[in-house]
């Protein structure tokens, strides 16, 4: 580093430029461990199928599952089925943390209505809402509506559970002194609750995207027109276990995309 | 003398399903314009109960409460709330911390937010406006608090031992700050703490509470004889300084 250097160049000690490397070093090691568990999985997978360790027409096999992926993006099914998915999951998502926030709010501002309630909610809660399916079913009817009110159901108790809980972990003392300059309720919720719950509601979406694509999943299951489900449901049925393999990773890169998304979204905007 | 703030036969009660408990039984006092009074009383003796009486957040059970000659019927303008930690918001800046008060009243307009930037600059905290509250030390955020209180113009400040999240140094460098800050804004102040030397330092006259329920147990005009400006840190070097710190000790009546 030359000494004309306006802005001043920090020498680092020989310890702390050691301390660097081991922490890139680990950092490094843990990456490289993770790529290598995947590509040891799929090619121990292969070599399994090619000497008929295991038998590839019941536990398929990599190549068979490219072959696969290559076929269906030729004709378009790919895309539509895996786009149906995301969709009814982003839908069902949204609108389950919106109905679900709303009538957090409606919780927090009436106590009666929170108490009265309450053991309501904790048996939704405690309730596996994919046994209400074929009631969905038959009450809205074979159609995509039928699958985002799915989505829907997962996630919105436990958006109303969170964000209350949320709500009702407001500081008092915060409420207090807007309170001494005359807030009026709306003012509270809208200048203190609502924003300081805005961390916990975006984590409440990570959750949500995970419990919508369940609802979505099994709604597929049910209503079968298309969708990742509906794919996974009718290569189980063919016996076509290389199209039931594929639709799997196909929507576990799908559910990683979707929660990385809500994360990016968390990181910008809770740099405060 | 014009009374601005005044007490009359107050008494408090608080009720749970384990029972009714008397916090303040009976209190009279009341505070003039422009004067600094301090309150202090043994721990849990009802003094921030006292404060929420006086700022309209709670109702007295009996008794009357005035605030320039008028009954106090929930939060009035005329007064501002200083509460013990800052509570600046983590998601607005500095500014728009300090025009919440406005902005809940409905006073926010161009004058009132060059008055809220005026007091920023003056009490050196201009440069920082845009700035968060996690980006600032202690002691300018608790300054920052109180020119949130300032900002809504009130007449009488209410401060619940706003300094008692700081530590030591802190608190002596920023009580001699504010209390400058409210000399030179003219402000009434009545000021609740349990910091006995604060108390003496600050006031023009310090009221001492008895334990739960609380009533008037003495009230003391504090005259301390200093060369020159009657700052809290100036006021400490005066003679008589130990002489009203002992008495007020002994009438608390301390066992630990």
């Amino acid at each position: 580093m030359s000494e004309e250097h306006t802005v001043p160049v920090v020498h680092h000690s020989r310890e702390h430029l050691e301390f660097m490397r081991k922490e890139k070093a680990a950092k490094k090691a843990v990456l490289l461990s993770r790529i290598i568990i995947l590509a040891a999985i799929f090619v121990l997978w292969e070599i399994a199928a090619m000497l008929k360790w295991i038998d590839p027409f019941i536990m398929s096999q990599p190549t068979r599952i490219a072959r696969t992926i290559v076929n269906l993006s030729k004709d378009g099914s790919l895309f539509l089925h895996t786009g149906v998915t995301i969709y009814e999951t982003i839908i069902g998502f949204l609108s389950g943390t919106i109905l679900g926030t709303l009538i957090a709010i409606v919780l927090w501002w009436s106590e009666f209505t929170a108490k009265v309630l309450d053991p309501y909610l904790v048996v939704l809660n405690a309730l596996p809402k994919t046994a209400l399916g074929p009631i969905i079913l038959v009450w809205v009817g074979g159609t995509t509506g039928s699958i985002i009110v799915m989505a829907l159901l997962l996630s919105v108790i436990v958006t109303i559970l969170n964000v209350y809980q949320s709500f009702r972990s407001c500081d008092d003392d915060k409420i207090k002194l807007l309170k001494t300059f005359g807030a009026t309720k709306l003012q509270v919720l809208g200048k203190v609750v609502f924003p300081s719950s805005i961390p916990e509601m975006i984590s409440t979406l990570k959750i949500n995207v995970g419990l919508s694509l369940v609802g979505v999943i099994v709604g597929e299951f049910l209503v079968s027109r298309a969708g990742l489900g509906y794919l996974i449901i009718y290569g189980g049925q063919v016996f076509k276990m290389d199209l039931v393999m594929t639709s799997v990773i196909i929507l576990a890169v799908a559910a990683a995309l979707m929660y990385l998304t809500v994360a990016w979204v968390e990181k910008k905007f809770i740099k405060r | 003398m014009d009374k601005v703030v005044e007490l009359k036969n107050v008494t408090m009660n608080y009720h749970t399903l384990d029972g009714e408990t008397q916090a303040i039984s009976n209190l009279s006092l009341d505070v003039r314009k422009g004067e600094f009074v301090s309150i202090v009383g043994p721990s849990g003796c009802g003094k921030s109960t006292l404060l929420s009486l006086i700022s309209g957040l709670i109702k007295a059970s009996t008794g009357e409460i005035l605030i320039d000659n008028e009954p106090v019927n929930g939060p009035s303008h005329n007064v501002g709330y200083m509460p013990q930690r800052d509570h600046l918001f983590g998601w607005r800046t500095i500014l728009k911390n300090t025009t919440i008060g406005l902005e809940i009243q409905n006073k926010l307009n161009k004058d009132t937010l060059r008055n809220a930037e005026r007091l920023l600059e003056e009490y050196g905290l201009g440069e920082f406006k845009s700035y968060y509250p996690k980006q600032l030390s202690g002691g300018m955020r608790q300054r920052a608090a109180l020119i949130r209180t300032l900002a809504a113009n009130p007449e009488i400040l209410l401060l619940d031992e706003p300094f008692s999240a700081l530590d030591y140094q802190t608190r002596l460098a920023i009580s001699e700050e504010i209390w400058l800050i409210i000399k030179k804004e003219k402000k009434t102040a009545i000021l609740v703490t349990h910091d006995i030397a604060e108390a003496v330092s600050m006031s023009d006259r310090v009221i001492v509470l008895s334990k739960r329920p609380a009533e008037v147990k003495s009230e003391h005009q504090i005259e301390l004889t200093t060369s020159g400006c009657k700052t809290p840190i100036i006021c400490r070097e005066a003679p008589e300084f130990r002489v009203y710190f002992n008495k007020i000790w002994k009438e608390l009546d301390v066992h630990v």
